[in-house]
């Protein structure tokens, strides 16, 4: 339990149809927060849900392994000029991963929680997650790690019902949470503080220098870390003309080279670490490129040492280095993995 | 809910005493009154306000003028703390096991540690080397709250008077009120804090003994009860009951170690039989507190044990509760040199004047069997 609205119904089911439930909220950060699955105003949400619903309530601290796996990668990633994806490996080692073995190890049946997205059982006993009803609220991009064993042990209480009904819910129980905003952005980094602050904090941050294609420079950006390929804003560069976008962000070098939209645009990406829903075969996909992006329709095929080829029906735009990508066929999860 | 309840917590609040709640009902019911007023009423609250403090002093040696009462233990360690380092600045130190409400004033104070041996004693040479003349404060607690470790009191107070004539000393006690014969122990201590729910009163009452000639700054300022060390109107019925409580505890002091120390020892030999790797973290019983068991389980995670252990009706912690009921690593065994593999699986049993020998079988039955499925589940 989040202390959100989501992971409250989420529970108030699970309760209301008989289940022997209880109530973790995972203590991951012990830093600054705004919001999200660490700050004590959330897990006193979350507890205040609990009683309500007359379930026990625990915090469980998992600050170790969120500080290996999640806060450190990021740094990482930034240093290296890749794009980190906080919430994709805190599902995958965090929530289906430490908080699974363990509610398993003390004698849980399944780990339920307030993800939008649904699984799906197929003939042969298998099962595929799927997204969630609530297409807008859609959560299964981050959840595409999710393997057979670990959907055999999970549930998603409120995937088939919209984020507006789950708040009605919520209201119709009392339940304090009900109008809660949803959580954004990444937990430990604070909007006051800000991604630079956080990074600057853990990172020497080197200012670089913007040049257009021909190796002239036209800007400069105050840290080369914190630009992405394909970011258009806060590069340095002057108004009018063409629009110009990051094309290739060399960290060593504390260079951003910026080009025209038609740059950017990719024929294909290759994927490590591949999760397969599954196994691994080729098919006509949906590829999903960004927590909330468009589904561009490509075509995948694996390839050595857990990879997958990925080809796009058409040009796309790039997809920057360690970006999760998730195919889909339909609305099922067929696969995933971060762009190498 | 499980069959049966058996609490092992003692250290983190006991049970109210049946005397402590026996002496606050008359001032939840019909008495009350402002100590500090002119009429019969005051005058009656008062009363009851100046018989708990014959009893606290009598507990721990002093005049009943030095005892200060405060809204718990953690608000008499911060006036010892802060109000001898307002009143006269100057260098600080503190054990490096000391409990939360000491270490952050001494940080706060600009403070530093002085370290202890594996045992959880601290080291006299080390707190030798580091007193300077000027030092103004060093506290040490009387027994440590997570391992039950009780320290030589006494002989800090010696190398404290030969190194720095000035400092006083600060002596938490709140763990060792309710087990230690505290005069003798405390009487180098210039500041002593205590805690009404620890011994069996009720909870958000404590005192700072500030024996004479001490210099102190109040933290609370107002209407100038307490010496004018601690503005506020008295919790009267709170005071009334800590008192009480701690009379029983004097009482029946010994007789109820005597008690409580035989059952921790079964607890703890039963524990260390059965559950495969076990250690007793302070294998010196002698050397710590009667009621406390302090255990690293090789292999496991205390939370999750705890939550087994929680789940069969088993009331443990792994260290000290905290407020937000997370656990973070202890700074006591990471002190004591425990390595964190082994800290991980710390587990604190901490036993009191309700505890009985039924307890003790239940835990008997119930941890190892929890520790076990845990082990098979990792494996």
């Amino acid at each position: 339990m989040s202390g959100g609205v989501d992971s409250s119904v989420a529970a108030a089911r699970l309760v209301a149809a008989g289940h022997d439930v209880v109530g973790v909220t995972m203590k991951l950060w012990g830093g600054e927060s705004d919001t999200g699955c660490c700050s004590v105003s959330d897990v006193d949400d979350a507890r205040r849900v609990a009683q309500q619903l007359g379930i026990a309530h625990h915090t469980w601290t998992f600050t170790d392994d969120f500080e290996r796996h999640v806060v450190g990668p990021y740094v990482d990633a930034h240093r290296r000029g890749a794009t980190p994806n906080p919430c994709v490996e805190c599902n995958r080692h965090l929530k289906f991963d430490r908080l699974t073995r363990r509610a398993w190890a003390v004698g849980f049946d399944a780990v339920a929680t307030g993800h939008h997205a649904r699984i799906v059982e197929r003939p042969g006993g298998t099962r595929r997650l799927a997204r969630g009803a609530d297409r807008a609220k859609d959560q299964s991009y981050v959840l595409y790690m999710l393997d057979q064993s670990t959907l055999a042990r999970t549930l998603l209480p409120v995937g088939e019902t919209s984020k507006a009904e789950v708040r009605a819910e919520a209201a119709a129980l009392g339940l304090r949470t009900a109008a809660k905003p949803d959580s954004q952005d990444v937990c430990f980094v604070t909007a006051a503080r800000g991604r630079h602050d956080f990074l600057g904090h853990r990172i020497p941050l080197r200012r670089g220098v913007v040049v257009a294609g021909d190796g002239r420079a036209v800007g400069e950006v105050p840290a080369v870390e914190l630009v992405t390929v394909g970011q258009r804003r806060g590069l340095g560069l002057p108004g009018g003309g063409e629009p110009r976008y990051a094309v290739a962000v060399d960290v060593p070098g504390a260079t951003v080279r910026v080009g025209p939209q038609a740059e950017l645009l990719a024929e294909s990406v290759t994927l490590g670490g591949v999760t397969w829903a599954g196994g691994p075969r080729a098919e006509q996909v949906g590829a999903q490129c960004s927590a909330h992006g468009a589904v561009r329709p490509a075509t995948v095929e694996p390839a050595p040492g857990g990879g997958a080829v990925i080809r796009f029906d058409r040009p796309e735009r790039r997809v920057a280095a360690g970006q999760a990508v998730v195919l889909y066929d339909g609305d099922e999860v067929v696969g995933g993995g971060l762009a190498t | 809910m499980p069959d049966r309840l058996t609490y092992l917590d003692h250290a983190a609040t006991t049970p109210l005493r049946p005397e402590a709640a026996a002496a606050m009902a008359p001032w939840l019911g019909d008495r009350f009154g402002n100590p500090s007023g002119a009429h019969r009423v005051a005058r009656a609250a008062r009363q009851a306000v100046d018989e708990a403090r014959d009893v606290v002093a009598a507990a721990v040696g002093c005049r009943p003028g030095d005892v200060v009462f405060t809204g718990g233990g953690t608000e008499a360690d911060n006036l010892a703390v802060l109000g001898v380092h307002a009143a006269r600045p100057g260098p600080v130190l503190c054990s490096a096991v000391e409990h939360e409400a000491v270490l952050v004033p001494v940080a706060a104070a600009g403070g530093r540690t002085v370290g202890v041996d594996a045992a959880g004693r601290l080291d006299l040479d080390a707190l030798a080397g580091a007193l300077d003349p000027d030092t103004t404060l060093v506290s040490v607690m009387a027994a440590n709250n997570q391992v039950g470790t009780v320290q030589p009191l006494p002989d800090v107070a010696e190398v404290v008077r030969e190194r720095a004539p000035h400092a006083a000393v600060h002596a938490d006690a709140v763990q060792a009120a309710t087990w230690l014969d505290l005069p003798p122990l405390l009487a180098g201590s210039a500041l002593v804090s205590l805690s009404s729910h620890k011994v069996g009163g009720p909870q958000g009452v404590g005192a700072l003994v500030v024996r004479q000639g001490t210099p102190l700054r109040a933290r609370a300022l107002g209407g100038g009860q307490e010496r004018e060390l601690r503005s506020g109107t008295h919790n009267v019925a709170g005071i009334a009951g800590f008192a009480a409580a701690l009379a029983a505890v004097l009482a029946s002091r010994e007789a109820t170690a005597a008690r409580v120390r035989a059952l921790a020892d079964r607890l703890a030999s039963g524990l260390v039989a059965t559950v495969p790797g076990a250690t007793e973290t302070v294998p010196d019983r002698a050397a710590r507190l009667p009621g406390l068991v302090h255990l690293c389980i090789p292999g496991i995670e205390s939370e999750a044990l705890l939550f087994l252990l929680d789940d069969a009706g088993v009331c443990a912690s792994a260290a000290s509760a905290c407020a937000s009921g997370a656990h973070e690593a202890s700074h006591v065994l990471a002190a004591m040199g425990v390595p964190p593999s082994r800290g991980a699986g710390a587990l604190r049993l901490s036993l009191g004047w309700s505890s009985t020998e039924a307890d003790v079988d239940h835990a008997l039955a119930v941890i190892p069997a929890a520790a076990a499925r845990l082990r098979g589940a990792a494996a």
